[in-house]
């Protein structure tokens, strides 16, 4: 299907053969990739079966085939693997929820008000320019244990004196979702701007129940936009160290994978840990990724 | 009836505690970069404007900025470069291997940061070159081309192919098409693929953490200071850059907004 549209495209935007120019225009991007994208790649699996070098000091490895170093990674660090996709999937669930009457909003109802919508879009993209990490301190006071919102909890008594926020999944969980929710929306909106409004009207037109309309015609017409979103949204955050770590929302209750892949790369200096690690994870992600696209037939998105 | 006005505030409602929801931390640096730095104390301590008028007085902050802006800028203009060719030749060529360069383009949006700033570090680690600005600027580079191919590509899609043809028809030849027709009008995508470059590449720390050796940058003085609590200056230039960014992004998004409502208005 996908081809079928774009050889279309191509033909009719005059399909250009010079094969110089072409070379010339994919040559050094090409290039760029092989050197630091797929070598380092090759790097990052050898480097996960170097063994310690007896008697060496720290970060000191040799060339091996130590497949023990995967076996490992995952005994010792499965609660964080698990940790890492439970927290990504609710994250990332969160964020549809939020962002979707969002997106609609901003695509659909605000259609007829050009300026409105162009505001509103500059809001959602608006987190984008300010540093993720300020963003993320912002809310670490926010939740922090004299902050006027732990006293509130307190003086409700929905918190006991001892306990805390900073540091607790549920926090880590909230700050996952706030940060991603920008990649969540702009594809969402992208999507739903297309949106024939035209069906919504034959739905209603037809007796249907503006609910029942939403499930059988935005909804399912909306899945290439889900689809984007939340692979934008998941992918990062089964990756990310910055909101979990303890510097920030979380503790080592709340450590992800990420957090072990930066923790044994640079400060450890474990580098063969931190391989496996990565070298699972992203493993791993190629394998939902694949599912995910089959499932929701969306294989032009590629 | 009753529920069809519920539903007409319930979604706006929403909305606009939804944005006050995106938006607080970014008020809440902007506020705070008015924080009284003399008290050494977390929380509000009261309001001054030193930290905007004296920010190079914390000279780390500087210069960790400094270095963001020379890395965002070098790895902007090599990207935006790199991935507009890419994604010229990927939509207007026909040759053996595109499935497989958009497959290769498409990949490293699917990488988690943390694996591609491993991946690059072990590779600069087992070939033996010493990491700093280079190195960063490399790893920065390598995330932004496909953000600028996606861009670039969605613009392509947009332009109307008869322009091009009509300027082939009155016998132009293709260098001229391209200088004078194709580029101008992609000129806004390659703008908007700059523009995301440069903010993912100024704020990222993930890829940055692996690659940088000793090198400052703006978002590592963050991830450091953060455990003991983010000095003023650091929210003041969070707010400056903030609000230039936003500025640039306003005025192309209501200049477009005012020329569809024109358009509408005319079409009437």
């Amino acid at each position: 299907m996908s081809t079928q549209v774009s050889v279309k495209k191509v033909k009719t935007a005059g399909k250009s053969k010079n094969p110089r120019i072409l070379l010339l225009l994919v040559l050094p991007g090409l290039f760029y990739l092989g050197l630091f994208f797929i070598t380092p790649f090759a790097s990052l699996i050898t480097t996960s079966l170097q063994a310690p070098v007896l008697g060496g000091g720290i970060g000191v490895y040799q060339p091996a085939w130590e497949f023990g170093n995967y076996v490992f990674v995952v005994t010792e660090y499965f609660d964080q693997i698990v940790r890492s996709f439970v927290y990504a999937t609710l994250a990332t669930s969160l964020a549809l929820a939020i962002s979707y009457p969002i997106a609609y909003f901003i695509g659909v109802k605000a259609r007829n008000k050009p300026v409105l919508q162009a505001l509103l879009l500059t809001l959602v993209i608006a987190p984008f320019f300010i540093s993720f990490l300020l963003r993320t301190f912002a809310w670490k006071q926010v939740f922090s244990q004299n902050s006027w919102f732990s006293t509130l909890l307190r003086d409700l008594g929905l918190m006991a004196e001892n306990e805390f926020l900073l540091g607790s999944s549920f926090v880590v969980i909230f700050g996952l979702t706030y940060n991603f929710i920008p990649f969540m929306t702009l594809p969402l909106y992208t999507n739903l701007e297309r949106l024939d409004t035209a069906l919504l009207e034959a739905g209603s037109d037809l007796y249907a129940k503006p609910s029942s309309t939403f499930w059988k015609v935005t909804f399912p017409l909306s899945i290439p936009g889900i689809t984007s979103g939340t692979l934008l949204t998941f992918i990062p955050i089964a990756g990310d160290f910055v909101t979990a770590s303890g510097s920030f929302l979380g503790s080592p209750n709340t450590s992800m994978l990420g957090n072990v892949i930066e923790a044994n790369y640079i400060l450890i200096q474990d580098f063969p840990s931190a391989s496996a690690l990565s070298v699972l994870l992203m493993a791993a992600i190629v394998v939902l990724v694949s599912i995910y696209i089959r499932r929701t037939g969306t294989e032009d998105l590629l | 009836m009753s529920k069809f006005s519920l539903g007409k505030y319930l979604l706006p409602t929403y909305i606009f505690l939804a944005f006050i929801f995106l938006m607080f931390p970014i008020a809440y640096t902007f506020v705070f970069s008015f924080n009284d730095p003399f008290k050494n104390t977390p929380g509000w301590q009261g309001f001054t404007f030193d930290n905007w008028t004296g920010v190079c007085n914390n000279e780390a902050v500087c210069e960790a900025f400094g270095n963001s802006i020379l890395i965002a800028v070098t790895a902007t203009i090599v990207s935006t470069i790199l991935g507009t060719m890419l994604a010229i030749a990927v939509t207007r060529y026909e040759f053996k291997g595109r499935s497989a360069t958009n497959l290769l383009l498409f990949l490293p949006l699917a990488t988690p940061e943390v694996v591609m700033g491993a991946g690059l570090a072990a590779q600069f680690f087992n070939v033996g070159v010493p990491r700093g600005l280079g190195t960063i600027i490399i790893g920065h580079i390598l995330f932004t081309l496909s953000f600028v191919v996606v861009t670039v590509k969605a613009r392509i899609a947009t332009l109307d192919p008869r322009l091009e043809e009509a300027g082939r028809d009155l016998y132009a030849p293709p260098t001229q098409v391209f200088m004078k027709i194709t580029f101008p009008l992609l000129l806004p995508g390659i703008m908007a693929a700059a523009l995301l470059s440069l903010a993912l590449s100024f704020d990222d720390y993930i890829v940055t953490a692996f690659n940088s050796g000793t090198e400052i940058t703006f978002p590592k003085y963050v991830y450091a200071a953060a455990l003991r609590g983010i000095p003023p200056e650091a929210n003041v230039i969070g707010s400056a850059v903030f609000i230039f960014a936003i500025a640039l992004v306003l005025v192309f998004q209501l200049g477009g907004a005012l020329k569809r409502k024109r358009i509408a208005k005319l079409a009437k």
